[in-house]
Parts: C-alpha cells; structure tokens; sequence
C-alpha cells in the first residue's frame, strides 16, 4: 500500500518529491495512529471495568461465542476482498474487478455491521443495556464506537464506487481507494483486539 | 516492442505478487483465529496459561495484518510511516500498562469494600454510621 512512485535519489541533499496521493496516504496513516489512541483508551476503560458488572450478569453469562467467530469470519474475509481491490486498482488497473471486489467488501461489511446490531439489539432486550452495570457501559461504547467507524467506511465505499464507475480508475480515484484501503485493514485490527480482549478473555 | 512487453511481464509479477500477499495473510489470520476460539471454547488449559495463549496470539494476528494487508514492514517507504507506527505502539504501551498497574494499585490497596472495588456502586453511608 505504501508504495512511492518517485525514485530513491542518491544525492541526499537533493529532497525527495511525494505525489499528492503519497501525502494524502501519509496524512491518513496519522489519523489512523490518533485513531489508535482513541480505541487504546476505550479498551483501557473496559479491562478497568470488566469485573464491576454491579449485580448484573458477567461477560461469561452474555457472548455468544460462534456468533462472534461468524462475526470475525466475515471481516477478515472482507478484509481479504479489499485486498483484491487495490490489488486491481495498482496493479491490473481493471475498472470492472474493483468495481466487483469492492461490492462483495461492502456487502460482507454490512452483514458485519448487520450482526453487530443485533447483538446490541438482543443484550437491550434482555434488559442488559448500557447502563446495567460500568462493564456493560464500557462494552456498548468499545463496539459502538467500532460500529460507528464500520458504519462510516461503509458509506465512503458506496461514495466511491459511484466514483469509480463514472469516472475509471484515474488517478484520484486509486489514490482514494488507496486510502480507503488503509482505513478498512485498521478496522480489521481493531476487531482483532475486540475477538481478543473482550470476547475471547471474557469467557476464560 | 521488446521494451513494452517487459513492463507487461513487471506488472503482471506485481500484482502476482500482491496476490500471493494477500492470500498468505489472509489464509494466516483464519488459522490464528480459529486456534484460539477452539483453546478457549474447548477449555484446554486452565485460566492463566490460557490468557498467555490468547495474548501471543494476538499479536501474532497483528504482525500478520500489518506485514500483509497493510504492507508495513522496516524496508518500506517512506519510512515515516514506519516511525509513526512504532511510536503511536510505545504511546499505547505506555498509555494500557500504565493504567492498568495504577488501577490493580488502587484496588488492592484499598482495604475493605468501598464504592471504588466493589460491585455494590456507589451508596452514601454516611446515615449508616449514626
């Protein structure tokens, strides 16, 4: 993803010259890493909070696990379609592949996003809600606030395939991709941590 | 002609390399998901040894993601990107470890059910004591 068109110079007092895309991909990455800070603080506030569940029912008691192993099956698998996406958008320049990969990502996002819903839907029904306990708030805000950063990728991928498919693979167009890509591989991560930290330690 | 089918030959290894990338990492982060789901569903070590289990990997799930989805490894450029990453990593470090050894100080420190270490929340007690 990181890849630079312009050639390593051998003089090194001569400076290197960036695309614009390379700067955007760059100024991205940063808000990426401040992203970073932010989840690393939520997942602080939930490993505090875990055991003060006040009564209520313990992170045992409520995951349904084969359903977040479905869960995690399906952002990974999209995670991989993504991957195809760039794949022909740096490499293949092939406008009808991206077009087809990036709307399997974001079919396989909505199901992600669909399933996440409904976990929250079924713990509130059940009267376990976001203020039953300090665990339980911690909880609904770590993967809310994951839902909301899904729910915003999948918006910015239907922008741009509206985009690709007016105006081609120009080199705005897989500059953005590029971009997007970056965004969609860290939610991967962060899920990754979620399956681990909440989910996984959570039925130990 | 000879020059052009040449540029043909590096594209297509490119992105037959990127390919390869992809589906090793891919195929890489299935198997360090599911070893851990089945050693945590299946119980088959007690608790501890579990979470150090889990933990490795973990990380080992988030070398594979950046190397091979993100493509983020010490030879690639520019290297800011790198010296980011590994920076906002030591601020993280700082940021989980710290709180959770204040935290555990907290609680273990403090003798007696309070509001702060127990599951009881917070009740005034004040009333209780006359």
């Amino acid at each position: 993803m990181f890849t630079n068109n312009t050639h390593h110079n051998q003089d090194p007092h001569h400076e290197v010259e960036y695309s614009k895309e390379d700067k955007a991909l760059f100024g991205f990455w940063a808000y990426l890493m401040s992203d970073c800070l932010l989840f690393a603080c939520l997942f602080e506030v939930y490993a505090v909070l875990k055991n003060s569940t006040f009564g209520g029912p313990t992170s045992q008691e409520l995951f349904n696990m084969p359903f977040v192993l479905v869960q995690t099956l399906i952002l990974l698998t999209s995670s991989f379609t993504y991957g195809l996406v760039s794949l022909h958008a740096h490499h293949t320049n092939h406008a009808r592949k991206v077009l087809a990969w990036l709307s399997v990502t974001f079919l396989l996002g909505l199901a992600f996003l669909s399933m996440e819903i409904y976990e929250f839907m079924v713990l509130i029904n059940e009267g376990h809600g976001p203020s039953t306990s300090a665990f339980l708030s911690a909880f609904f805000v770590l993967l809310g606030t994951h839902g909301a950063h899904v729910l915003v990728g999948l918006i910015w991928m239907a922008v741009l395939f509206v985009q690709v498919y007016k105006k081609g693979l120009t080199v705005a167009n897989t500059g953005k991709l590029a971009v997007l890509g970056l965004f969609w591989h860290f939610l991967d991560i962060i899920w990754i941590f979620i399956f681990t930290i909440v989910y996984l330690m959570g039925v130990i | 002609m000879k020059n052009s089918y040449k540029i043909t030959d590096e594209r297509f290894e490119a992105s037959q390399n990127a390919f390869r990338s992809y589906t090793i990492g891919f195929v890489l982060s299935l198997v360090l998901t599911f070893i851990p789901y089945f050693m945590v569903t299946k119980q088959v070590f007690g608790a501890s040894s579990l979470l150090v289990a889990i933990v490795f990997f973990g990380i080992a799930q988030l070398f594979v993601q950046v190397i091979f989805f993100l493509h983020l490894h010490p030879k690639s450029r520019p290297h800011w990107n790198i010296i980011v990453f590994v920076y906002t990593l030591v601020i993280v470090a700082f940021l989980v470890v710290g709180s959770l050894w204040i935290m555990h100080n907290l609680n273990t420190n403090m003798m007696g059910k309070t509001p702060f270490n127990s599951n009881e929340g917070y009740v005034p007690s004040f009333d209780k004591n006359k």
